[in-house]
Parts: structure tokens; sequence; C-alpha cells
């Protein structure tokens, strides 16, 4: 691990080429945590797994030990699994899903048991087309090594998993539009309340739905202690955590890092890690935590990698993306191109979200090719404050699900901190960038 | 006294904009809202559908314990001490929001839209909106419009994406047909490729769209609603009475809307109910000679009628009406004035009446009348003809005197039923809404159905056991369910339902509350024209003796004809649901005379006519209907019609059995006179009139006085409202109904007869936004249709109790014994017969709708899959189906919905390039099944 003598947890197997595949995964430990939950009582594998104080890693952060605490009981409960990654500049899943496929189902039957769970769901997104197949061949595996099916193990444990391919829309990240997706419905998210699938979820009864990477982290646990997980990271943010790191760094890639103990300063610039900006030159802005995340700017590069510590400054870690942009990057462009994501992405189910996501990438677009007038930027925040009333952090919202409100956080980032950069577009009749 | 707490059980108390407010637990914050008198503007919300909180127009602030917070008041509910604030300045910045996001890519056509002038989106934007759009980007373009089905257009450039449409379609109709395709902006409704928007409830969608992204053929371009003057009704193109505000201009019919009434219809209308207005405009001059020299026309052969020589004027409907009085003239009809045509229809009545005595004389028909109109013609026929072979039915129904003895169930006694036994033919095809509210009640949980029907239905899947019977075996079924095991008639295929299905279904009778069933609702109607009525009453007989707890839910679907026979319109009964034997001294008393002995009923008219002899029926005087179309036995029909010796007709649109009228005598149909009908339950509504007749048409009850008057005698009537009286006082189940009661505001849902200690439910104020149109008409002079206090209501209901029977009124009927016929065994080279209807059949009410005629289908000859095979035929091939009657030629259909060794025909369709009713052409309808051969041509 870099930086910190924190152990790779969820990364440990990827140097292996062939790390993939169920014969590399047995020879490293694979199952081991399994055998030995299998020897455990469920609630005991629960109370490990809230010790960890394991945040969820698909972007809101939430506690996976409460999570699980909240499942109603139910004769019929399942667990979901969600590697719909499709958030630009998220690839952590990806990699995860691909390289160590193994590792994740290996949380997902430990998961199971302590939930007591006999059928589970992964939802990877369909253009993985390489993840599908190599998620598939782990769960064929596991059903011939005898970690899947009946009597698990002869523990008398028994699940069912099925690999469910997505059908290429962003919205079926979230949640409960996951869930309308595997029942076979259209992916739009669903009203709240119920706000928690742990109460009604798949077909109406009680699910938890996990991140591919939280269960990831799960057989580590396991097998080392609830404990040792939390006594990595700092304040609630325990363990470790991956980072997409992409844009005009120097080595872009997916980092495992350990929480709060390492900065934005370190992911951009260590030489292990980003290994500073393209080019030596300066940093403009960089986006902490996915396209929906406020942007921060240099003077937050000493912020440490916690999810309470960002969010106290303003943004989110989120899905674990950081992307780096430096001095030459316009910043009209960049927050069109986020809006342009979210207006072809939107579900389309809210008013102000369908309708406002393509006004707003119209008028972005305008300005960029020359066409802005001063009074949209006005326009344009106030349309985002129809969004999502106030335009603050952490977001309020006028629509169903938060794609809509994570519409307008890239927009105010930008016009906040570049706003001359809008005037001289506006001025100049296009992009200075060119 | 301190306030209290918390109100009365089950209610909430909650802080709305800073007053306390009470309202239902678990109820939405936007309808407790609206009770209070606070509207919340809203676009996806529907009351009578699920909300889904899209269009985000209901946003209120919910306070709560992390502050307030924007929430749809169509999903938040009301809490006990919770906070609602509606008119903050954050909720009034998120209304303009929601407005203004919703024009931008509207195309703002209003000048061109139907929904101008009814639009929710310019009434809110009006309203709540900002003044102008900031808008200056090009709004995103669909082709427009697109046809969804033959009936139903989609703009999607105006589409808000509410999903009331869809909605409705999944979750009312139950029949997903369209759906939402895309996203983000390009969210559109749209349908499958593969899988046609054929449902039978289409218009609904178009009538709660909230724009005028869907708009109605038949309506679209025909009016704007300022110029459309309105009144509340009845649709009466079936029995299931759902009301409809009827919208004209000019004295043209343009549009129908349902009304929400809380024990019918709930606010839905199937097509034909919706768009067969067309074939009342049927007179409309458009083109064509008469127009200009007011000559009479034949329409001849051209006519796809027939050769009626009649003096109807060609329009753009194909059916047309009939305008004037004529008298037969030789072989041709002649215009004749109403005094000349009455006088000549009195004198043959009267010569007949002399020569033979007034059992020689018969009326057919009533379905389709007033209440007043069928009391006057049972008056008429009764007191003054002197004849009892009246019918309302024509050999297509169920025995009256069975029919009127059951205790009766209400719809929503039927839909709250822990089990209804079906009998009978298919729901959906024959009382459309009453499927709705089926189905509904079966997916709520609170009915399971036991069906019992000829082949399987739009309903078998919603059923908790669907019996298959063949011909004859209905009686030996419900046997069985009632608890008398026997063997089911043998047949070479073996019974068309197991034993286990009947185990089944007898268990979940027994547990529904054992042999009293008092818990079980019997909804029956007439399984197949094709096979003798006895086997279908003889059924509901068993099931009434069986469980004398039970109620009975009639299925007859003849637009009036339950009002027809609470009217005394069959042989054997007097009005008020009396038995001629009964009644007899009560109506002596009021009316003179009734006839001396129980009359014929329909086939036994025919009969009668078409053999003569002495004794035999010589005249008959058809009022609205024609035995040629209606009647099961086609060639029956058309001997009697050539044996009768006089003919009076009394008709409103043209058909074939007006070539042997001798007297033409034209009548107000719908929608153009006023009155009460009577629907399934008994439910009394009022019928507005909304036109003046066309030509010299008058309404059904003139006619019958002023014949009365011509054959000497007074019947003393002179309106409607004396025949509304003079029901009240002599008609026994019409007893305290007084006529008023429809005119008051809680009067608009009726009442159901006999009256009881029955509440009507409370009737809800019309929201715009829920059914635009109807509101924004109604605001123009139409009758307000405010809510009610319940207090107020509650005292107009107990003013209506009927008050005790006077002296020597009749007593309740009693239950008839019935028999049914004897099964003739099946042989191994036939197959027996079935009918069943469609709703898009032959009628006038279709055939004269240029937008529904093309949805009439051809009649095949369907069978099991497997029988088809074991006659060689392939499905889709034409076969010849030949019975003792006749030949017809038919594209076979497999249908694995049919049983073995059964042949199905729908009724009054058409034998491609031959019978104008196929089935009609094969039915003999004085056996007790039809068996028939299939071969291959
Ligand atoms: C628009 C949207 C997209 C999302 N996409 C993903 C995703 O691709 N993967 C993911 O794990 N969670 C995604 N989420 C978050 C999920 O709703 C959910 O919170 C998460 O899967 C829970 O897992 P965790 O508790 O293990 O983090 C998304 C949420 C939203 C609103
Ligand atoms: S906020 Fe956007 S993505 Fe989410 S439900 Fe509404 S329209 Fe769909
Ligand atoms: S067509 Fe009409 S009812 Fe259907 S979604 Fe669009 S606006 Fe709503
Ligand atoms: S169900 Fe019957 S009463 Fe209702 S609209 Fe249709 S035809 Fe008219
Ligand atoms: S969201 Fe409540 S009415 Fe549409």
């Amino acid at each position: 691990m870099p930086l910190t003598d924190a152990p790779r947890i969820v990364t440990a197997r990827l140097s292996y080429p062939d790390s993939y595949t169920i014969e590399r995964f047995l020879e490293t430990g694979g199952y081991q945590a399994l055998r030995k939950a299998l020897t455990m009582t469920p609630a005991e594998v629960a109370a490990e797994v809230d010790a960890a104080s394991l945040l969820g890693r698909g972007g809101a952060g939430f506690p996976a030990g409460r999570k699980w605490s909240m499942l109603k009981p139910d004769p019929v409960t399942y667990l979901v699994v969600n590697g719909d990654e499709s958030e630009p500049a998220t690839f952590k899943d990806h990699l995860l899903i691909e390289r160590d496929p193994n590792q994740i189902l290996e949380g997902v039957i430990i998961s199971a048991y302590a939930l007591q769970v006999t059928q589970a769901f992964i939802y990877v997104r369909g253009e993985f087309a390489l993840g599908l197949e190599r998620m598939e061949q782990a769960v064929n595996d596991a059903y011939h090594h005898g970690a899947l099916g009946r009597n698990i193990f002869s523990s008398g444990f028994s699940l069912d998993v099925v690999v469910h391919p997505g059908a290429g829309a962003y919205i079926c990240g979230d949640e409960t539009a996951l869930l309308e997706s595997l029942e076979g419905k259209r992916g739009f998210p669903r009203i709240k309340p119920p706000y928690y699938p742990a109460v009604i979820g798949l077909y109406g009864q009680p699910t938890v739905v996990n991140n591919v990477e939280t269960m990831a982290n799960i057989p580590w646990i396991v097998a080392n202690g609830g404990k040792a997980f939390a006594a990595l990271g700092g304040g609630r943010s325990c363990g470790t955590r991956m980072f997409a790191l992409s844009g005009h760094v120097n080595r872009p890639g997916a980092y495992e890092v350990e929480m709060v103990k390492v900065t934005f300063r370190d992911l951009i610039y260590d030489p292990q890690l980003g290994a500073g900006v393209r080019g030596g030159r300066d940093l403009l802005a960089f986006i902490p935590g996915g396209a929906s995340s406020p942007w921060f700017g240099p003077e937050h590069l000493d912020l440490p990698l916690g999810q309470d510590e960002v969010g106290q400054a303003g943004s989110m870690l989120g899905s674990g993306s950081v992307v780096v942009m430096d001095s030459t990057t316009c910043p009209v462009r960049a927050a069109w191109r986020i809006t342009r994501f979210f207006a072809r992405e939107s579900c389309g189910q809210c008013t102000p979200c369908r309708e406002g996501s393509g006004w707003l990438e119209r008028i972005l677009y305008r300005i960029e090719n020359g066409g802005g007038r001063e009074q949209d930027l006005d326009l344009l925040l106030d349309v985002c404050d129809n969004i999502s009333p106030g335009v603050h952090w952490p977001p309020e919202q006028t629509t169903i699900c938060p794609l809509g409100p994570s519409i307008p956080p890239s927009i105010a980032s930008s016009l906040g901190r570049f706003r001359d950069d809008f005037l001289v577009h506006i001025k100049d009749g296009g992009c200075p960038h060119g | 006294m301190a306030e209290p707490q918390a109100g009365p059980p089950g209610t909430v108390t909650f802080t709305l904009d800073g007053r306390r407010v009470t309202g239902r637990e678990g109820e939405l914050v936007i309808s407790a809202a609206e009770r209070a008198g606070v509207y919340i503007p809203r676009f996806c919300y529907h009351p009578r559908l699920a909300p889904v909180g899209m269009c985000r127009m209901c946003l209120v602030e919910v306070v709560g314990p992390r502050g307030a917070t924007l929430q749809p008041a169509c999903i938040a509910t009301v809490e006990e001490g919770g906070e609602i604030v509606t008119d903050s300045p954050k909720v009034k910045k998120a209304q303009d929001g929601i407005l203004e996001f919703l024009l931008i890519n509207h195309p703002l056509d209003c000048p061109v839209c139907d929904k101008g002038g009814e639009c929710p989106l310019q009434d809110q934007t009006l309203a709540y909106g900002p003044g102008e759009s900031r808008f200056v980007e090009e709004k995103r373009h669909f082709a427009k419009p697109i046809a969804l089905s033959e009936l139903v257009l989609l703009d999607r450039e105006r589409c808000i994406q509410c999903g009331r449409c869809t909605r409705f379609a999944e979750e009312v109709a139950g029949e997903a047909q369209i759906d939402f395709a895309g996203r983000g902006e390009r969210l559109e409704v749209a349908m499958f490729p593969t899988r046609p928007f054929t449902s039978y409830f289409s218009g609904n969608t178009v009538q709660i769209c909230p724009v005028g992204a869907l708009t109605a053929t038949p309506y679209r371009f025909t009016a704007r609603p300022w110029d459309l003057d309105q009144v509340e009704s009845t649709c009466t193109t079936c029995a299931v009475g759902c009301r409809v505000a009827v919208q004209s201009s000019a004295n043209r019919l343009t549009r129908l809307l349902g009304l929400d009434s809380e024990p019918v219809n709930h606010s839905w209308l199937c097509d034909k109910g919706r768009f067969a207005y067309e074939a009342v405009n049927g007179d409309e001059v458009r083109a064509g000679p008469a127009a200009a020299d007011g000559r009479p026309v034949t329409l001849g052969s051209s006519h796809p009628r027939g050769a009626f020589a009649g003096e109807v004027i060609e329009t753009a409907s194909k059916v047309g009406r009939v305008t004037e009085p004529m008298v037969r003239a030789g072989d041709r009809h002649v215009r004749a004035g109403w005094s000349r045509a009455l006088a000549e229809a009195a004198r043959r009545l009267g010569e007949v009446r002399a020569a033979h005595g007034p059992e020689a004389i018969a009326v057919l028909g009533g379905g389709r009348l007033t209440n007043e109109g069928a009391y006057a013609w049972t008056k008429l026929a009764k007191a003054v003809l002197g004849t009892d072979s009246v019918d309302a039915q024509l050999g297509d129904g169920l025995p009256a005197e069975l029919v009127l003895a059951l205790p009766r169930a209400t719809i929503d006694e039927t839909c709250s039923a822990p089990v209804v036994v079906l009998i009978g033919g298919d729901v959906r095809e024959e009382l459309p809404v009453l499927f709705l509210r089926l189905r509904r009640a079966v997916l709520d949980g609170r009915t399971r159905i036991v069906e019992v029907s000829p082949r399987s239905t739009a309903l078998t899947q919603y059923a908790a056991v669907s019996l298959r019977v063949r011909p004859g075996d209905v009686p030996a079924v419900a046997r069985i369910l009632a608890g008398q095991p026997g063997p089911l008639p043998s047949h070479p295929a073996g019974p068309a339902c197991s034993p286990e299905q009947l185990a089944q279904a007898r268990a979940l009778v027994e547990a529904a509350g054992g042999e009293a069933g008092s818990s079980v609702v019997v909804a029956y109607g007439r399984s197949s024209l094709a096979e003798d009525p006895s086997f279908d009453a003889a059924a509901v007989s068993t099931l009434a003796v069986a469980w004398p707890g039970a109620r009975f839910l009639p299925l007859l679907r003849r637009g009036n004809v339950h009002g027809a026979l609470d009217m005394g319109m069959a042989p054997g009964i007097l009005p008020g649901r009396t038995s001629l034997e009964g009644g007899r001294a009560w109506f002596v008393e009021h009316w003179g005379s009734v006839p001396r002995a129980r009359g014929k009923a329909a086939t036994e008219v025919l009969q009668s006519a078409a053999e003569g002899g002495p004794g035999s029926v010589r005249a008959l005087v058809l009022v609205g209907c024609d035995p040629l179309q209606d009647f099961p036995d086609a060639a029956l029909a058309a001997r009697a019609l050539a044996g009768a010796e006089v003919v009076v007709a009394v008709a409103g649109h043209p058909s074939p059995a007006l070539d042997h009228a001798d007297v033409v005598l034209p009548v107000a149909v719908a929608h153009e006179r006023p009155g009460t009908t009577t629907n399934i339950e008994g439910r009394v509504t009022r019928l507005g009139q909304k036109l003046v007749p066309p030509g010299l048409a008058w309404p059904d009850w003139t006619i019958a006085t002023a014949l009365a008057d011509e054959l000497g005698y007074d019947l003393a009537i002179g309106s409607v409202t004396e025949i509304a009286e003079e029901i009240e006082r002599v008609a026994p189940a019409y007893r305290g109904f007084s006529p008023g009661y429809l005119d008051q505001v809680s009067g608009h849902d009726g009442l159901v007869v006999p009256l009881g200690t029955a509440d009507a439910p409370p009737v809800a104020p019309i929201d715009p936004m829920a059914t635009p149109g109807i509101g924004q008409v109604e605001q123009q002079g139409a009758p307000p249709r405010a809510g009610l206090t319940e207090t107020v209501e509650r005292e107009l209901l107990a003013a209506l109790h009927p008050e005790p029977a006077g002296e020597g009124a009749p007593a309740p009927m009693r239950r008839p014994a019935v028999e049914p016929v004897a099964l003739p065994p099946p042989d191994h080279y036939s197959l027996r017969l079935v009918s069943t209807r469609r709703l898009y059949d032959r009628s006038s009410a279709v055939v004269g709708s240029p937008s529904l005629e093309p949805l009439v289908p051809p009649a095949r000859a369907l069978a099991n899959p497997s029988e088809l095979a074991r006659l060689g035929v392939q499905d889709g091939e034409r076969v010849r189906v030949t019975s003792p009657r006749g030949q017809v030629v038919l594209e076979a259909g497999a249908d694995a919905g049919v049983p073995k060794g059964v042949l199905v025909v729908e009724f009054n369709l058409a034998e491609p390039a031959g019978a104008p009713n196929a089935a009609s052409a094969l039915i003999d309808a004085t056996v007790p099944v039809n068996d028939v051969r299939l071969e291959t041509l």
C-alpha cells in the first residue's frame, strides 16, 4: 500500500495476470473467509461487519452494518449487488469485477449468510462484456466448488446467485431504479417513501443493496476481524478505499489507499499514485467525488480522503472518482460535458430533471460556442435553483432521485470559481481555449 | 374545554398553512388539503390512479425532523401533528419553476389544439406560472401526430410525460399496450410495434390526458370548448349505466366524458359508450339530393342494410336516422305526417284486435326506451291493447320473472363480496366497465371469482377458478356448486372442466359463508345465444334455492332492459317488479284493466306469427328493436315478419325489419329526450336531453300516449314528470322514489330501487384537473355539481325512504320454479354451437358510428386447436359451417379457450360476403342446443 503501511484489502490479488481465475483465487486464500464465516453464527458475522464500520462504497457512504440491521425480517429477503458503475471517470468497480470477481462473490456469499438470504443478484453494467463473462465464470466455479448452491461447504446454508446485465442506462445505478430494472421494468427510480429497500425492495420484499467494492471488503473483514478494519483510516472512514484518478495527471488509474491518512495532494502528486499534473502545469480544479460532486480547487489539496472531512469542506467522496483539471481546461466546456451526461441519462420521470437538464445543457453549449448572453449566468443558477432549491451542499431536491440535484454542482462550481471565464466566452463570442 | 389533541379514531390532525385541520389516517396530503379547501396544483395525480409523483407540480413543504423539505403532496401522507405549508415563497418558486420547465419544450400550439380552452396546463400556468418564459433555445421536435390506434392520436410534442395514460392502460384496463420509451427529454409515450393499442377503453386516456397530447379521432377539431353545451346523463349503450357528461355544439353531439360516479363507473367509459354518439348524429345532412329539393330518396341496395325504401337522408353515417312518420303504399313507404301515420297504426291494430282478440297483438322491444317510455308502452300494451305478449328481450335474455324476483346485489356489493359466482359470457365484451370494476376488486383482494362460462373470457385470468361448460352443462355445474354432487352431462371428449376444479370452486363457496351463501354474489347473464335460456335460468335458480342468503346481479346487457323489465315489459309481469296475478287487482284499480292471461315471450311470439293459424299473433309492434338483427334465429324472425298481417315499427335508426313495416314511427333516441334509466343493479339515474330530436321524431312516451288517444283511450300522462310520479305511485319497487330527487345535487349518481336503508355515497365535485373538459364546460351554465355537505345529504336521503305500501298493494314477486329443457346427447360428428357477444358488433350503434364501424371483426368459426386438428382444418382456413337452419362460410380460428366439442360463432358479426349475422343464420331458437358440422371447402 502506497504511503501508509495499511494492507491492500480489495486489490491484493490484482498484480497476478490470472487474478480472476478460481485457481489463483483459491491459491491466494480464496473462500477461506467464507469457511470461517460458516463456522460463526450469522449474527456474529454481521457483528464483525458492524464493528468494521464499513461505509458503503457506492456513493452515499451509508454504513453497511447499519443497513444490514435495517433489513426487515421476512421469510423472503434478497441481497442485490450494485455493479452498474456508469458515472463518467468512475472505474474502480469495473476493475474489481474484471480482475477479481471471485472476491466479490465470496463477499456476497458471506453477506448472504450473515443476512440469511438465500437468493442474491449481482447487477453488472451491460457494457462490461468481459466483466460479465468473468463474473458468470466465478459463479459457475463457485457452484462447482461447493461455495454456492445447496448446502454450501456442508454448512446447511444454501444460496443461489444470478448475474444480471444492465441495459445501458446510468440511472439503473440508483438502487431503486436498479431494482425496477431487475424486475424487468423500466429503470425509473422509485418514489419515496418507502425510503429503504431494506424495508420494501426487490419484488416488494426486504432487500439489501450494496456496492461491488463494499462486498469486496467483506472477506478481509471476516478473515481479519472488524476491529482490524476499523483500526485503519480515521474517524468514521475506516479501512481503505479505491479511488479512480483520471484527467490531467501523469499516472491515471484506480488506487487503493488508506482512508483519511492520505490527502488529495498525495493522491494527485505522489509518484506512486497520480505523479503530478500533466506537463507540470498548474492545477485549475479537481472533482473530488464524481460528476455530481462540487469541485475543489488547489486550496483543498491537503484535505484528507475521509467522508466527513470532505463533506464538511462542501463536497463529497461520492463514487470515488477524482478528476484533475489543469490550467488549460475550459471550465465552461467541463461543466457542459458533465451536464450533457446528466441530460442524456436523466430517466425523464421528474419535470425539473427531464426539462432542466436539457435546458442547462443548451445554455452551456450556447455560451461555449459563442452565443452566450450575460443574463445567461443568472439564468443558469436560477434553473439550477429550480432543480435543487438553494443550490447548496448537501443539496435539496425537487425530484424523485438524486440524479436531478446532481446536475447543479458542476455548474455552480464552475460558475462560482470561474465566472470571468464565462464572461470572456460571452464577450469574445466563443471559447478562448479554442 | 381544552382543545382536543387528536381527532376521532381514524383521523389525524395536522397544520395546514397555519390552520389546524383534520384528515383521514393515511390520506394523501393533496386530497386532505383539497377537502380542507386548499387546492394544490397537479398534473400527474389522478384520484383514480396510483400516484407516481412524476410531474412535481404538487410540491409542498413538509416540516419534519430535519426541517422543512419540499415533497410531493400526491405522495406524502398526513401525519398526526404534522405541518404542511403550501403557500410559502419556496413552494411558489418551485411551482413557478415546474410550470416554466413544462412549457420550455411545449409547442404552445393552443390555437390548433383540442385542449385549448379546457387545458390544465393553460389553466395552471395562468394561476401559478411565471409571466414569461426565459427559454430561447430550439424546442424539442417530434413528428405529430402519430396514431396510437384507430381512435387515439398522440402528439408527443405536447406530452408532459405525466404517465396518466400509461398508468390507466396498465392499472385500470389491465392492458399495458402503451408505455414510455426513451429517457430524459426524449421520454415519449409509445406503443409496441407488435402489439397494437386495441383496448376497448382507449378513450379514457384521452379523457384524462392533462394536455392535448392525446386526441380522439371522432372529436378532434370538431369543436372548441367554449362552444360546447353540456348535460349530465347516463350512457345507455349497455346496462352498466356509466354516468356521462354529454356535450354538444349546434344540436350536434360532439363528445361524451365519463363522470366520476362512485357506485358505478369511477369516471371511466368504454369506447363504444364514448363514441357511439356518432350514430345519434346520423341524421346530419352533409350532402345529397334530399337536402336540395326535399324529394324522398330511395337508398335501395346501395344501403348496407338492404333495400329499405324509406326516407332516409344519406349521411356521413352509414346508417342514418329515421326522421319522418311513414306508411306503406304498395312496395314502398311514403311520408305520412304524424296524424295519418298514427291513425293508420291505430286502425290496423284495432282491426286485428277486433277480429282476433288482444292476444293477436304482440309488442316487442323496449330495452332502448327510457323508464318513462317503457312505462307508457307497457300501459298502452297491457291496459289499452290488452295484450300480455310484450317482451323487451328478444330471445337473447333470461326469464323476466326470475330476474325480477331474485334479491339484487349492487355493483359495489358484488365488488366486495368474498366470492362472486359468474355465470355467462364475457363481461368485457358485454358490460365493459363492470369488467374494470371486477378486475380491480380481484386485484385489490376484495373478491374471488368463480367463473362458469362456455369459453375463456377476459376475466378468466383474474378468476380464482374458471369452469368451462358446454351448451346445456351449466345446470349440472350449478348443482355441484350448490353442494349436490352429481355427474356432468357426458361428452365423448370428456367433461369440459375437471373434478378438481369443481371441488376447488365448491371449497371457495363453502369457505365464504357456507350453505347460506350470505357472502356470495351470483352475477349471471346469458352464456350463449345458441342454447335455450332455461339452462342458465335453471342454474341460477338452483343457486338461489341452495343459498338463501346470496344476492344476484343480472348481467342482461341491452341499454335500459332492466328499466323495461321493471316497467313491466315482459309477459306475466306488471310495473314495479310485480307479477300479473299478484298485481292484477292493484293495476285494475289504477289502469282500468290488465290482460286476461299470461302472454307469449319473444320466441313464442315469433313462432306464432311465423306459423299463423287460429289464435296466432297477427300484429307485431316493434318498439326500437329489429328481430332480424337482435333475435338469435334470423330465419324464424324473417318468417314471423313475413307472416304478420300488421307490422308497426317505432324506430330511431333504419334497419332491415322496416322493410316489413306498414307504419314507421320515428322516435327520439339517447340524448334526445329526458327521463330516467335503470341499470343492472337497479340504480335509477337521470337521462339528460342534449339535442332536439331530428326531423319529426318524437320521444318514446309521447308516441304511446298518442297511439292510445287514437285508440280512444287516455293514458292520463302528459309529461315525463307525470309518468315518473305515476310510477312512484303504482310501481311497488319504485315506491318512495320521488323523481325530483335526481335533480338534487346529491342525486347525480342516482339511487337503487327498491329504496331501502342504503345510503347514497357523497357525490364528488368535479375536479377539472382529473377530467379536463367537464368542469370548464360546466362553468358555462350547466347545473353545478358541487359536493354536498354530508348532513344535507343525509336529510335528503332520510326524506326518501318509502312509506309503507298502500292498501291492496301487490306482494313482492315469488321466484318461479325453473326447469331446464331436456338436453339431447352429443354425437361424434357435430360440434355444439356457442354464440357469445362482442363489444363491436353490427348493431346500429356501432355500424352507425363511422369511427367504430371499422373495428367490427368478421365472424369466425372458433374451435379448440385439437378439435381443428382432428377435423384436419388449419387455423385461418375457410370452412363451411352447416346447421339444420342454414350454412355460412367463415374463417376457422384456433382458440384454446374453447372447450373441445364446441364451435363458437360470435353473435351479430357478418359472414364475409354473406349473412349479416352469421350466428343467427345458424341458430334455431326453438331447440335446446344447436349442433353444427364443420367442413373444409
Ligand atoms: C443516479 C445514481 C447512480 C448511482 N450509481 C451507482 C453505481 O453505479 N454503483 C453503485 O454502487 N451505486 C450507485 N448509486 C448509489 C446506489 O443508489 C446505492 O446507494 C448503493 O448501491 C448502495 O451501496 P453501498 O451502500 O454499498 O454504497 C447511484 C445512485 C444514484 C442516485
Ligand atoms: S431526478 Fe431525474 S433521474 Fe431521478 S427520477 Fe427524476 S427524472 Fe429520473
Ligand atoms: S400523453 Fe397525455 S396522459 Fe399520456 S403521458 Fe403524455 S401528457 Fe400524460
Ligand atoms: S360500459 Fe356500458 S354504460 Fe359504460 S360506457 Fe360502456 S356502453 Fe356505456
Ligand atoms: S407529482 Fe404530485 S401531482 Fe404530479
